[in-house]
């Protein structure tokens, strides 16, 4: 088991794999610049910088995923995408059914995105449920260096189009990788604490934010159970309703925005699923609709934090206190 | 159906071929048998001329207005048609429509309706065949409004740069949906545009099937010797309407009447009767045979059944 970080681990997810199958190639802008070790290992056919042209990065990644190879492109930042839309969405996602099933996409796009550089609204944008809303495209965002390696290596090797997000900070975090071939399997969740008495729902950062917030609860005698949902396409479905069902009341925390992301859809999920055994309303933790502030302590106000998910969590367990639950919802949105 | 052999009376058997199967398919929409559709009626040359100097190893990639195409590569009318009309014997099962039809048997793949689409494509087919060192070339068509497209500017920029053997074939037809190229280029001619990437060009008169093969062919083979793009464009018309139906209200009739008089298949007809390699009676033939072709096409279509309610969400992921 070795220490490295999570930068690491997508450098060596992205070595092993152009090693184990000469048909992954990698490009994107600066990608031959930002990583030489793999430019000097797998040459300049393979590993290549493109001019900053986002659309055609995606759309030729998607005509070489349908002819045989299994492209790496890098994106940078999340709100770029805009500019890739129609190949990733209308082509990568939408050509195989088109075709009756004549070509896949096996391809990775990957985006950095996610609040803690004060890069402001148009370097991040967590627009990761625009994908998960798109049929054809599979969705990842890890919170750790194991899970980055693993499921990155797992995504090259799957045969749809996965968007892989990067939450931005993360890159220097240090982690346990296991040696060897890793590979963490698309669609299966986490769970990172067990618990008896309320569910937290999560990924990428605010997986430890909420992990922080168990703690706190833990000083409470609140036993919180912390999921991380690593994949939001396939969404782990069975992990989320086992957890909502053992603790009856489902807590969920993002990043990005509120309407329509991903807590609205696992609160769906756990509502038309789960009811009989909810003990208190499905409450989510988000982002604010509002772009993403460059102001270091606007920022910090934009991304979720433990001491919110805490108070959440004991409204949610409190009772006969006169403050309805639905009031509180309505703030912590 | 197999590809074209190189000569003047096979190229306008086929020209024949996809007018009677596009004016077929509009007919079928007049009498609400069959969905809206974007027909090539006009620039059957275009698609003949060009497809008819590809081989097996080469690809397409196409658009929306791809029947000609489709059809000048070998496609198989009846499965075309029953594509059209949603059956499940449809090259692509039913699931695509006239719009977006791709049959990689045919080496047709990846078409999109997005206008440019299939230009952000076809430089990901031909950098796996310059990677895997395959044989063969990529030939993309498009036409002015794709050119109008910035995806059009960065296909080339990045075709260029990474030496790419892209035959890209711009068919000039003059509208752009509803709008005339008049209204969105300061000049007539996309193949000037070329030069700024360093991709040679040319513009041939795309009503003339012998030109148009000819040219193709130089264009091909220079594609095939540097493996380096290159852009051919048609000078062509659209002579129905955007899509069916369109009463084309918004078009001059003395600019339609104009480009009717140079319908590329009287044009061909007219040239392989006056050299003595065809006459009339072989024309009539030759229409007898077409005619033949789409009454089937359309027998096969029709009773074909479409596809189970199971296929709904089948073919979503790999």
């Amino acid at each position: 088991m070795a220490q490295i970080t999570v930068n690491e681990a997508i450098a060596e997810a992205l070595a092993e794999e152009m090693q184990r199958d000469p048909n992954v190639i990698m490009f994107g802008e600066g990608v031959a610049t930002k990583r030489p070790e793999l430019l000097s290992a797998f040459g300049a056919a393979r590993v290549r910088n493109t001019p900053l042209s986002e659309a055609i990065i995606a759309g030729t990644a998607a005509g070489a995923a349908a002819t045989g190879l299994r492209p790496v492109v890098d994106l940078l930042f999340a709100p770029f995408l805009t500019l890739a839309m129609d190949a990733i969405v209308n082509s990568a996602g939408k050509l195989r059914y088109v075709s009756g099933g004549q070509f896949s996409f096996p391809m990775v796009v990957m985006a950095m995105t996610g609040g803690g550089w004060t890069v402001g609204a148009q370097h991040n944008h967590n627009l990761e449920a625009w994908f998960v809303h798109s049929p054809g495209l599979k969705v990842v965002m890890p919170s750790c260096a194991a899970d980055f390696k693993g499921l990155l290596k797992a995504a090259i090797r799957d045969d749809n189009p996965v968007l892989f997000f990067i939450d931005m900070p993360l890159g220097h975090l240090p982690g346990e990788v296991p040696d060897g071939e890793y590979l963490v399997e698309l669609g299966k969740a986490a769970i990172r604490r067990a618990g008896a008495d309320i569910t937290l729902i999560s990924y990428a950062k605010t997986v430890d934010t909420c992990l922080q917030a168990a703690e706190q609860l833990a000083g409470d005698d609140i036993d919180a159970e912390v999921i991380d949902l690593r994949s939001l396409k396939p969404l782990d479905e069975q992990a989320i309703l086992q957890s909502a069902r053992k603790t009856g009341r489902v807590l969920i925390v993002h990043e990005a925005a509120g309407p329509c992301g991903v807590g609205a859809e696992v609160a769906a999920l756990v509502a038309a699923q789960a009811f009989d055994a909810l003990k208190a309303p499905v409450i989510r933790i988000t982002g604010p609709d509002a772009p993403a502030p460059s102001s270091y302590p606007l920022e910090q106000a934009f991304i979720p934090q433990a001491d919110t998910v805490v108070a959440a969590a004991r409204r949610l367990l409190r009772r006969g206190t006169g403050e309805s639950v639905p009031a509180v919802a309505e703030r912590m949105r | 159906m197999e590809s074209i052999p190189n000569d003047g009376a096979a190229m306008l058997e086929r020209m024949m071929l996809i007018r009677a199967y596009e004016e077929k398919l509009a007919s079928l929409q007049a009498a609400g048998q069959a969905a809206g559709t974007c027909t090539s009626v006009g620039q059957e040359a275009a698609a003949v001329g060009v497809i008819g100097v590809l081989n097996g190893d080469d690809r397409v990639l196409t658009n929306h207005r791809s029947a000609g195409h489709l059809l000048a590569r070998g496609a198989d009318p009846g499965r075309l048609l029953a594509e059209v009309l949603g059956r499940s014997t449809g090259y692509c099962k039913g699931k695509s429509g006239s719009l977006h039809i791709s049959a990689k048997e045919l080496g047709v793949l990846l078409t999109s309706t997005i206008v440019g689409g299939e230009l952000s494509l076809a430089t990901g087919v031909a950098l796996t065949k310059t990677l895997r060192g395959e044989a063969g070339i990529v030939a993309c068509f498009f036409g002015d409004g794709a050119a109008c497209e910035g995806i059009f500017h960065e296909s080339l920029n990045l075709a260029s740069v990474w030496q790419l053997p892209i035959l890209y074939v711009c068919e000039n037809n003059q509208w752009q949906a509803f709008v005339h190229r008049r209204e969105t280029m300061t000049g007539d001619h996309v193949s000037t545009w070329a030069g700024g990437y360093g991709i040679p060009s040319r513009t041939v008169d795309g009503n003339d099937v012998d030109q148009v093969h000819a040219a193709a062919l130089e264009a091909a083979n220079a594609v095939r010797s540097s493996g380096r793009p290159y852009l051919l464009e048609t000078w062509t018309y659209r002579l129905r309407g955007h899509f069916e139906p369109d009463d084309q209200s918004y078009v001059e009739p003395q600019e339609l009447a104009e480009w009717r008089r140079r319908d590329p298949i009287a044009a061909q007809q007219a040239r392989l009767l006056e050299s003595g390699r065809l006459d009339a009676a072989a024309i009539e033939r030759m229409r007898a045979r077409v005619d033949e072709a789409i009454a089937s096409a359309l027998a096969f279509a029709q009773a074909s059944p479409f596809p189970a309610a199971s296929e709904l969400t089948t073919d979503v992921y790999a």
